[in-house]
């Protein structure tokens, strides 16, 4: 139970769907989702593969509590080698798609090889097959979306699809499903193009069970209420979504701004949560029209904007006019504040634009605020950037290349590449604000030091969603500690980082931990799933996926060296702010943090380390 | 007094926790498709609105059953399909102009909300009050008001 | 007061539970013109394949009329008299009335074929023709069923679950020709084709003749014959107008059926009428029109019952809407389902996957008529759609788009949701 117990393999090369049992011996030592899938991968992939060839392989993968009651159990993961990183990839989403996935009798789908022709996998049930998408390419994930529910005139199949990003091979494209939730990171959505598959459209009516429904409803309903009595997942979340973040971050000099030049933006009033539902002056109305859940969720943090129709940028666009999915935290900080934009209607088209056409808005507003600070230095001049004026704070800039960055078009074509491969290509590699390729979001680690250590450690590169020591450094969850000071971090990241692989190996969704623990999150697990789920246990599975993934990534080349931060973060001191004069002591973390991993001095993990987690 | 689902889709986050809590009660099993009620999701509106029986006066189901399978009862004024008199006709999911019955291929027997028997699961489970239980009474007075709010909004809606 | 009610269909019934709501001491008679409890004929395709007994046929549960002091009589009514307030029953005797309801239903017709008045040739109309059909009706019978009606097809599926050989014959193009198009009818003709059941379209049956003992020979105008152990003949029903034919004195109007108004009352005063009897207004056109369902029945005998008892209460209409379920497909329509002049028009049709699904709008924007063909859910939006008279507005052009957001349409523009 938990488990539907069924996998589905698709051969894009061969055309074949096959169903086939769920290995229950690796469900018992990875859960589910990002664990169990990585398993699965790790075993059938070779890590050094081209991410981008037929031989890598993309999972779509749900836990064992998706499509369940307990609150936010509607997440799925997509696995693979990323094309932005060429490490292990995992991206995960929230939406509809997940669940319907779940109901439809699946835990996950495994996608070989390559289709000669473009297809989309349609999921009715226990029938899947592969039908011809020729028709489709070219089109927007909105579109797409749109066709294919009128295709076989059932407006409830639930869609996962990639846009034009995708399928230009755009390095940092993502997967959206539900129209404007995303599997963003990694460049995922640029391996699904790869493999010529736009989109998977499932309808799912056979239902979930759990092991033991009456302790399982018990215990979920005990739980809700704790997300709902608490103040970040029962107030500041539905009221601001992740956007409650910015003034908090831009207070404590950690908003990186202007490609992390300095740690503090002078617009984030204007682009922040509070901002988004004030009127504006022009229509009287807010950004903001309301919050949305995603499947299950009772804390409902989902922005849903509608653009000011005066403004320029949709003035002549009615299709742009209706609600759609708004700006969050890390997509208002990488086209805001990085860039040095201000513009809240501009940045929101942009964030619709990246929903549609499937990009990463971090990765993309973060590579623009890297060649923001190419043509600043000279680097770059109009002749590369098609005639325009990229400077700092140039919001017509965002929104132009937006579009073209998705349709692989002039300048856009550059950015497409992600920020590193961008700075390397301009000679100015050191103002790429990346690791192991992956652009770093919304916090600043001179200002959180914790982050810094998160960022060089992350297997999938640069991310806050590995170990978000924030919660902790900044918000006091479960205990505060000092964000300035790099003192027991590496213990926090490791402890982060290991609860984190089994959040994302359960279905659940990591924003409960606001409010969860893992000793919150142990029993829902244990009443759904048959099976030995102790805290111990979850503990265990979680630093194995950990070591399983930091394997794989070793396997694929990456070393200790690439444990590291951009040069930036880490000898030019924050000019403002509370942490003003402090970098990053990354150096300080990291021998400490390998030494608690069981890593020996060049990030390797011992044999002892490997045979204590059964690897 | 007799109570009575007040739906206020303005509350509704469109999260499905009422689907799930619903088909759970019934089925026994996390399964919005068998789900008694419904959360519409008008996207391009940002409006998500619960929907279900509203056990009406006129019972267009209970009248249309030529064999008397839907009954009240009377505890919870609910009209309630009995499944060992339902011969699977359907009549009752057409002559129903609001949609809420329907046919369970699975079993052959139609289903509908029953208000589970006075403490309805899904007006339990919504997190954010969306679907409460409350005297019949109240909600006559919120669906003249949802009425009001509605020829307000209507203009917006068709502009 | 004292009410009589000719009829214990479902109209009948509903009529007398009704009046006992509304008025606690009055007398109130039902007739009942079979020797049988008090049952529905809807249930007998769901008797003939054993999904239900006899017992689970009846209308109400034994005692429900002694409950609510409604005497049901086992007499047919023979004879309305208008003129004297008076009804005559087949026993011979007169009783008198303040006012009353004539729901006395629909007969099945026969087509004038000769040899249909033989052994081993029934209609599927009455308990009594269910158990005739059901000795016949054997696992390996052969079993001709003669129109592929709505009747026909009710009956279709409750044939093939007894594991007889079916044959079915039709004298029109296709499958139920009132309640489908083309598209649908040749989607259900396909689908029960794949089941095993051989459909012969624009047959005509010429005559029945006895082959050997048991078995009859079928004959059609083309010269093809089909040996049968069973004929069953399902081409239609008419009213039942015998009361007010057989009488003398003021005579009712008729039309196709029993004329009413708005208020269900015939020409005659104190006379009502409601269900398959009677001719009533169609709620778009406003035409007399006779359409035999259920729903239509039920909500007449219902508003006859309020006016009757001094509670004024006028009917909308009667609108059209079919539901069959032939060997798991499931088919509705609802009303000008062919379209009206001046509208518009939507079809969105999947062979395949046996899905299809038709609406039809007004001039004004408004649904008018629908054909479903397995359509999963909130079938009934559709009936509501079309009969709150709802202007779709910006939906019309969205279900053109995606004709299967009908739910949503309602819940939009006539739930106050959208």
């Amino acid at each position: 139970m938990g488990w539907q117990r069924r996998i589905l393999r698709v051969n894009l090369t061969e055309g074949t769907c096959n169903p086939e049992p769920l290995n229950m011996d690796w469900a018992r030592q990875y859960l589910g989702q990002r664990g169990l899938a990585t398993k699965y991968f790790v075993e059938e992939v070779d890590p050094t593969v081209d991410p981008l060839s037929p031989d890598n392989k993309l999972i779509f993968a749900t836990g064992p509590l998706t499509g369940t009651a307990a609150s936010t159990a509607g997440r799925y993961s997509v696995i693979t080698k990323g094309a932005l990183t060429g490490a292990i990839a995992c991206s995960n989403s929230g939406g509809y798609f997940g669940a319907e996935l779940k109901n439809a009798g699946w835990d996950m789908i495994v996608f070989e090889g390559r289709a000669p022709e473009p297809v989309y996998l349609l999921i009715e049930d226990e029938e899947a097959r592969l039908l011809p998408a020729g028709d489709l390419w070219g089109r927007s994930v909105w579109e797409t979306h749109e066709r294919i529910q009128h295709d076989h005139q059932d407006p409830m199949l639930k869609i996962a699809a990639i846009g034009q990003a995708g399928e230009n091979g755009v390095l940092f494209a993502c997967i959206v499903n539900d129209l404007h939730r995303a599997a963003g990171r990694s460049g995922v959505g640029a391996v699904m193009g790869s493999k010529r598959l736009k989109a998977v459209a499932v309808r799912g009516t056979q239902g979930v069970s759990v092991a033991d429904p009456r302790r399982f409803l018990q215990v979920t309903m005990e739980k809700k209420r704790i997300l709902a009595e608490n103040a970040v997942t029962g107030q500041g979340l539905p009221t601001y979504g992740t956007q409650v973040l910015m003034n908090v971050v831009n207070e404590i000099g950690a908003l990186p701004t202007r490609n992390a030049r300095e740690v503090q933006f002078e617009g984030a009033p204007r682009i922040s949560g509070e901002a988004m539902r004030e009127p504006r002056p022009t229509d009287g109305k807010p950004n903001l029209i309301t919050n949305q859940a995603c499947f299950g969720c009772t804390i409902a943090c989902g922005r849903v904007s509608r653009i000011d129709k005066t403004h320029y940028v949709v003035r002549n666009k009615p299709q742009y006019w209706k609600a759609s999915g708004g700006l969050e935290y890390e997509n208002a900080w990488a086209m805001g504040a990085d860039t040095g934009i201000d513009d809240l209607e501009a940045m929101t088209y942009a964030n619709f634009i990246c929903n549609e056409q499937g990009m990463d808005p971090i990765s993309f507003g973060a590579t623009l605020a890297a060649a923001m600070e190419l043509y600043e230095s000279g680097a770059i001049g109009k002749e590369e950037t098609g005639g325009i004026d990229l400077r700092f704070g140039n919001a017509e800039a965002l929104t132009t290349l937006v579009e073209q960055t998705a349709r692989g078009e002039g300048f856009g074509r550059d950015l497409g590449l992600g920020s590193r491969r961008l700075c390397e290509k301009y000679g100015r590699p050191e103002l790429s604000m990346t690791v192991k390729g992956q652009e770093f979001p919304a916090y600043d680690p001179r200002g959180i030091q914790g982050m810094g250590l998160t960022y060089a450690t992350s297997n999938r590169g640069a991310c806050h969603l590995r170990s978000y020591t924030v919660a902790s450094e900044v918000l006091g969850i479960p205990e505060k500690t000092d964000p300035l000071v790099p003192d027991g971090k590496p213990a926090l990241v490791k402890a982060f980082q290991d609860a984190t692989a089994v959040v994302d190996s359960s279905g659940l969704c990591l924003f409960t931990t606001f409010a969860w623990s893992l000793d919150d999150i142990q029993p829902q697990i244990d009443a759904a799933c048959e099976g030995d789920w102790s805290l111990e246990n979850l503990l265990a599975v979680g630093e194995r996926i950990w070591n399983l993934e930091r394997q794989f990534n070793l396997r694929a080349g990456f070393t200790g060296a690439d444990d590291r931060l951009p040069e930036r973060l880490v000898s030019e001191p924050a000019r403002q702010g509370p942490a003003k004069g402090l970098t990053n002591q990354l150096d300080k973390m990291l021998p400490e943090y390998y030494a608690l991993r069981g890593w020996d001095e060049n990030g390797v993990p011992t044999a002892e380390t490997l045979q204590r987690l059964g690897l | 007094m007799l109570k009575a689902l007040s739906i206020l889709p303005d509350k509704c986050t469109g999260c499905m926790q009422c689907e799930l809590a619903c088909s759970y009660e019934h089925e026994g099993v996390f399964n919005p498709a068998r789900s008694r009620i419904r959360v519409f999701h008008f996207h391009d509106e940002a409006r998500y609105v619960p929907y279900t029986c509203t056990q009406c006066a006129e019972a267009w189901c209970q009248t249309a059953c030529p064999v008397e399978a839907i009954q009240v009862n009377p505890a919870t004024g609910a009209k309630e399909v009995l499944d060992n008199l339902c011969v699977g006709c359907k009549v009752c999911t057409i002559a129903c102009p609001f949609g809420t019955v329907n046919y369970n291929q699975a079993t052959g027997k139609v289903i509908k909300c029953d208000l589970c028997g006075g403490d309805p699961a899904c007006a339990r489970y919504c997190p954010t009050g969306a679907i409460t239980y409350v005297d019949a009474d109240l909600t006559a007075y919120e669906r003249m008001r949802t009425w009001a709010a509605r020829t307000d909004t209507q203009a917006q809606a068709t502009a | 007061m004292r009410y009589l009610i000719a009829g214990a269909g479902p109209a009948g019934v509903v009529a007398a539970e009704t009046l006992r709501r509304h008025d606690h001491s009055a007398t109130i008679r039902l007739f009942c013109g079979e020797q049988e409890p008090v049952y529905s004929r809807m249930a007998i395709p769901y008797l003939l394949s054993n999904k239900i007994d006899e017992r689970g046929t009846w209308l109400r549960e034994p005692g429900h009329f002694e409950t609510l002091a409604v005497d049901l009589v086992h007499q047919r009514v023979e004879t309305v008299e208008p003129d004297h307030h008076t009804v005559v029953l087949s026993d011979g005797r007169r009783e008198t009335y303040d006012r009353m309801l004539i729901a006395t239903g629909a007969r099945p017709v026969s087509p004038p074929v000769p040899g249909l008045d033989q052994p081993g040739v029934h209609h599927c109309w009455t308990l009594a023709d269910a158990r005739a059909i059901a000795a016949r009706a054997r696992p390996g019978s052969r079993v001709v069923l003669m129109g592929a009606g709505f009747i026909g097809c009710i009956i279709l599926e409750a044939l093939v679950l007894r594991g007889v050989r079916l044959t079915v014959l039709e004298a029109e193009d296709r499958m139920v020709p009132r309640m489908l198009d083309a598209t649908a009818g040749a989607m259900l003709r396909s689908w029960c084709e794949a089941k095993g059941v051989a459909i012969h379209t624009d047959t005509r049956v010429q005559a029945v003749e006895p082959m050997g003992a048991e078995a009859l020979a079928v004959h059609c105008e083309q010269g093809t014959v089909f040996p049968a152990d069973l004929l069953v003949v399902a081409t239609g029903v008419a009213p039942n107008l015998d009361p007010v034919r057989n009488g003398s004195g003021a005579t009712l109007r008729t039309g196709r059926g029993l004329q009413v108004d708005s208020r269900q009352q015939t020409s005659a005063p104190d006379v009502y009428a409601a269900g398959d009897v009677c001719e009533a207004a169609d709620w778009y056109t406003g035409e007399g029109a006779v359409y035999a369902i259920q729903p239509v029945a039920v909500e007449q005998g219902r508003i006859a019952a309020l006016n009757m008892c001094g509670r004024p209460a006028r009917y909308a209409g009667a609108l059209p809407m079919n539901v069959l379920d032939t060997l798991g497909l499931v088919t509705v329509s609802f009303g000008h389902w062919s379209g009206v002049a001046g509208g518009d028009s939507v079809r969105q049709s999947d062979p395949e996957h046996h899905r299809y699904l038709r609406l039809e709008f007004d001039p004004q924007g408004r649904l008018v008529g629908a054909i479903a063909v397995g359509l999963p859910g909130h079938v009934g939006v559709l009936r509501g759609l079309i009969q709150s008279g709802a202007p779709l507005g910006p939906w019309q052009a969205r279900l053109k788009q995606a004709p299967g957001r009908i739910a949503e349409a309602y819940v939009a523009r006539v739930a106050g949701g959208g």
